[in-house]
C-alpha cells in the first residue's frame, strides 16, 4: 500500500468515524430531551458522575483558589493594588478555571469509567442483546448519562467556583493583609452577568463534549482503528477518549472565550 | 406463511468468506434446528436473522421485513416479536438475575412492579433457578447463565424465538427439562423457532426442519426423519459421525420413503 493510499484510507476512516459520532450525538440529545425520562437511571448517574466527584472537585477548587490568590497577591502588591485581588480570583475562576478544571476532573473520574463500561457492554454483546429485546440502547444506556453529565458539570463547576473563591479568601484575607470587605467588594464590582453566563455556557458545552466522546468511544469500540477487542481494546478506547476529550475541552474553551469575550 | 426467508445470503469478514449463497425458509409455527460443526457460521447466520449483521448480498426477510435494508426503527418494530438467547447469554452484567429478567418487562410493558415480580418469579421457577435472584451474572455458572438468558428471552411471550445453543453446558437432566419446557411453551404460545444446537439427535425431537450448515452454506433443510437419511454426502457424514449408523437401518429407511 502506497503512502497516498494509506493517507486516503486513514482520512476516510476518521471521516466515517466522525460521521458516526455526530449521528450518535444527535440521537443521544434527542433521546435525552424527549420523554419518557428514566429518572431513576438519571439520578444514579448523577450520583456517580456528580456526587462522587464532589471530593475531588472541592479539593482542586480549594487549591486552585489558593494558588490564584497567592500568585495574584504577589503580582498585585508590586503595583499596590491588592484591592483587585477578589476581582482577579473571582473572574479567573468563573470564566476559565472553574469550568475547565472541573471538566478535566470529570473526564478523569467519570469519562473514563463511562467509556470503559459501554465498551465492555459492546464487546460482550450486551448492547446487541438490548437491541434484540427492542430496547433502544441509546435511550436506555446513553441518554441518562448525557442528562446527568451536563447537569453534574454545571453543578460541580458552580461548587468549584464557590470553594475556589473561599480558598482565595483564606490566602488573601486570612493569611495576607487584604481586607475582607475589599476582597468581596472588588469581586462584586468586577463580575458581570456575562461572566457568569460564559461560565455556565462553558460548563454545559464541556459536559456534552465529555459525555459525548466517552460514550461514543465506548459505543463504537468495535470500530477502533487499532482493534477494539477484549480488555486491551477497551483500555485503548478509554485512553483515547480521555486524551481526545481533554484536548477538545481546551479547544472549546478557546472558541467560547473568543466568541463571548 | 413464511416467517423467515433467506435468499442468496453472502457474508464475508475481511478476506474470510463465512456465508455463501445461503437459502433458507421457515413456515409459521415451525421450529428450525440449525446444526453444523463449530466455526461454520451458525451464530453469524442467526445474527443475520436478528438484523445484527447485514448481508453483503442477498435478502433476509423476517416477518415480512427486509432486514438488510431496514432502518433502526423498523428493526426495533420487528424485534418486538423476538425472544433471543445469545450463545454467551449476553446478560447485562451490572444487573442481578432478577433485574435482568425483569428488564424487558419494565422497558416494554406498563405492568405494575408487583405483576413484574410475579412474572419473574414464575420464569425463574420454570428455569429451576429459585435461589439465584440476587446473584450477578459473574457469580453464576455457565449453565445458569444460559437459563437466565432463556427466562429473559421468554419473558414477553415472543412470537418468534432464536436460541443459540440453549442446552450447551447443561447436564442431561437439565437439558431434558429445557426441551420439555420448549415443547410446553410452544404448545401454549405457538411460536416459530430457530434453534442452533450441537445436541444431536435429541434436539431433533423439537424440530420440524433440520438444516445443516457446512462449507459456508445450508446444505439441506429437511424434516428430521428425511434429514437422517439424506443422500447429500455432507449430511450423511454428519449424521454418521454424530448419531452413529444406527439411525439409517434399512427398516427405517423403507418406512420413511
Ligand atoms: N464479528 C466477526 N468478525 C470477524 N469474523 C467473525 C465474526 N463473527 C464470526 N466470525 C467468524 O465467522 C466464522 C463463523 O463463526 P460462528 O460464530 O458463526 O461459528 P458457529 O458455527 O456459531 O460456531 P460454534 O458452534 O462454535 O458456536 C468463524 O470463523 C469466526 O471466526
Ligand atoms: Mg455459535
Amino acid at each position: 500500500m502506497g503512502p497516498v493510499q494509506a493517507l486516503g484510507e486513514t482520512s476516510l476512516y476518521y471521516i466515517n468515524f466522525a460521521g458516526k459520532m455526530t449521528l450518535l450525538l444527535g440521537q443521544c440529545i434527542w433521546a435525552a430531551i424527549t420523554p419518557p425520562y428514566d429518572w431513576r437511571a438519571i439520578l444514579r448517574q448523577i450520583n456517580f458522575i456528580g456526587a462522587r466527584s464532589m471530593g475531588v472537585i472541592i479539593l482542586t477548587g480549594l487549591f486552585t483558589g489558593m494558588i490564584l490568590s497567592l500568585q495574584g497577591y504577589h503580582l498585585l502588591s508590586q503595583y499596590g493594588s491588592v484591592s483587585a485581588l477578589g476581582a482577579g480570583v473571582g473572574n479567573g475562576l468563573i470564566r476559565e478555571l472553574g469550568p475547565v478544571l472541573t471538566a478535566l476532573m470529570v473526564i478523569g473520574r467519570a469519562g473514563s469509567a463511562i467509556c470503559a463500561e459501554i465498551g465492555i457492554m459492546r464487546n460482550s454483546e450486551q448492547i446487541d442483546a438490548l437491541s434484540c429485546m427492542a430496547i433502544d440502547p441509546v435511550r436506555y444506556l446513553l441518554a441518562p448519562k448525557f442528562t446527568a453529565c451536563v447537569f453534574s458539570m454545571l453543578l460541580l463547576s458552580f461548587i468549584f467556583d464557590v470553594v475556589g473563591i473561599f480558598g482565595g479568601y483564606i490566602v488573601g484575607v486570612a493569611l495576607s493583609d487584604v481586607s475582607s470587605g475589599s476582597y468581596f467588594q472588588g469581586m462584586a464590582d468586577a463580575i458581570y452577568f456575562s461572566d457568569v453566563k460564559m461560565g455556565l455556557y462553558k460548563a454545559a458545552v464541556f459536559g456534552i463534549v465529555t459525555v459525548w466522546i466517552a460514550t461514543s468511544k465506548g459505543y463504537f469500540v468495535h470500530l477502533e482503528r487499532l482493534g477494539g477487542f477484549g480488555a486491551e481494546g477497551v483500555s485503548r478506547a478509554t485512553t483515547n477518549a480521555v486524551v481526545l476529550s481533554s484536548v477538545s475541552i481546551l479547544l472549546w474553551d478557546y472558541l467560547i472565550s473568543a466568541l463571548m469575550i | 406463511m413464511k416467517i423467515i426467508e433467506l435468499e442468496g445470503v453472502c457474508k464475508s469478514f475481511g478476506k474470510q468468506e463465512v456465508l455463501k449463497d445461503v437459502n433458507l425458509s421457515l413456515e409459521e409455527g415451525n421450529t428450525l434446528v440449525i446444526v453444523g460443526a463449530s466455526g461454520q457460521g451458525k451464530s453469524v447466520l442467526l445474527k443475520h436473522m436478528l438484523g445484527l449483521h447485514r448481508p453483503d448480498s442477498g435478502k433476509v426477510r423476517v416477518l415480512g421485513h427486509e432486514l438488510g435494508k431496514a432502518s433502526e426503527r423498523e428493526l426495533k418494530e420487528v424485534r418486538k416479536h423476538f425472544g433471543v438467547l445469545f450463545q454467551n447469554a449476553a446478560l447485562l452484567d451490572s444487573l442481578n438475575v432478577f433485574d435482568n429478567v425483569a428488564l424487558p418487562l419494565r422497558q416494554r410493558t406498563s405492568l405494575s412492579s408487583k405483576r413484574i415480580a410475579e412474572r419473574v418469579h414464575e420464569l425463574l421457577e420454570m428455569m429451576d433457578l429459585p435461589e439465584a435472584h440476587d446473584k450477578f451474572p459473574a457469580q453464576l455458572s455457565g449453565g445458569m447463565r444460559k437459563r437466565v438468558g432463556l427466562a429473559r428471552a421468554l419473558s414477553l411471550d415472543p412470537q418468534l424465538v432464536f436460541f443459540d445453543e440453549p442446552t450447551t453446558g447443561l447436564d442431561v437432566h437439565k437439558s431434558n427439562e429445557i426441551y420439555r419446557l420448549f415443547h410446553k411453551t410452544r404448545e401454549k404460545l405457538g411460536y416459530t423457532g430457530v434453534i442452533v444446537s450441537h445436541d444431536v439427535p435429541k434436539i431433533f425431537k423439537l424440530a420440524d426442519e433440520v438444516a445443516l450448515l457446512a462449507e459456508r452454506t445450508i446444505q439441506v433443510s429437511l424434516p428430521p426423519e428425511k434429514f437422517q437419511i439424506s443422500e447429500n454426502p455432507l449430511v450423511s457424514s454428519f449424521v454418521n459421525t454424530t448419531m452413529g449408523p444406527v439411525y439409517i437401518s434399512e427398516n427405517e429407511e423403507s418406512r420413511i420413503s
